[in-house]
């Protein structure tokens, strides 16, 4: 007799924990930003502008987008597999997706150093 | 065992625990946040492309429709990252007894509005 363990497609622990390490970032982002926002001197372009120019701000910026994105996936797959049982029309929305998210990304690093 | 098979389930007639709620709340923030994301960017490159189109932000910013659509949003956001919290925390077997997560779940309820109230405060 052939001894078989059920097991999975393994990506199920690896995408539980990447859901929380880059919750944690978006937090941690989250408070930081809006304490940088509340400490403009005044809420115009100029200093608007400035906050978003710094380095750091950038960088962290876009780890944070980079974490929503994949965050985002994770959510929106689970999501659509809950809900969308015909396989084709479900693989057609992750591709749709994948793509948006891709082009998210893509958009928000021209916005931080396009200007 | 004469009942009818398969049993369909009223959606309208389930009244779910708080925790069921907090829960199915988490899910379509999150949804919303996802669909909304290209808004958002909209949002953020015009208030960063020029003064012009900074002006712009603040004009299209101070429409009650759009504020409305930001609240909303912020509500969503929030309610997301408190419950993720709560989440966070469960996975750490804090709160896992039934009355402590029935609590922590009005918590995040109350707690996501009580932030979103201090926000309405501020751009109102």
């Amino acid at each position: 007799m052939v001894k078989r363990e059920i097991v999975g497609a393994h990506y199920g622990l690896r995408d539980w924990l990447a859901q929380r390490v880059t919750a944690v970032i978006m937090a941690v982002y989250t408070v930081l930003i809006l304490s940088a926002v509340a400490g403009l001197p005044q809420m115009d372009y100029r200093h608007w502008k400035v906050l978003w120019q710094t380095p750091l701000v950038r960088y962290a910026s876009i780890l944070f987008m980079v974490s929503l994105l994949l965050h985002a996936w994770i959510g929106v797959r689970n999501i659509l597999m809950d809900y969308v049982k015909d396989p084709a029309l479900r693989l057609t929305l992750y591709v749709l997706v994948i793509g948006a998210l891709l082009g998210y990304a893509a958009w928000s690093v021209q916005i931080l150093w396009g200007n | 065992m004469s009942r009818p098979r398969p049993k369909y389930l009223n959606l309208f007639q389930i009244r779910l625990p708080v925790p069921g709620l907090v829960s199915i709340l988490h899910r379509m923030s999150g949804a919303v946040l996802f669909l909304l994301l290209p808004s958002l960017l909209v949002l953020f490159e015009l208030s960063l492309e020029s003064a012009q189109t900074f002006a712009r932000f603040k004009a299209i910013f101070s429409h009650w429709a759009i504020k409305l659509m930001v609240i909303g949003v912020v509500w969503a956001y929030l309610h997301h990252l408190c419950a993720g919290i709560r989440h966070l925390a469960l996975d750490l077997d804090y709160g896992t007894e039934l009355a402590t997560a029935r609590a922590s779940s009005w918590a995040v309820l109350a707690l996501s509005v009580v932030l979103t109230l201090v926000v309405i405060a501020m751009i109102w």
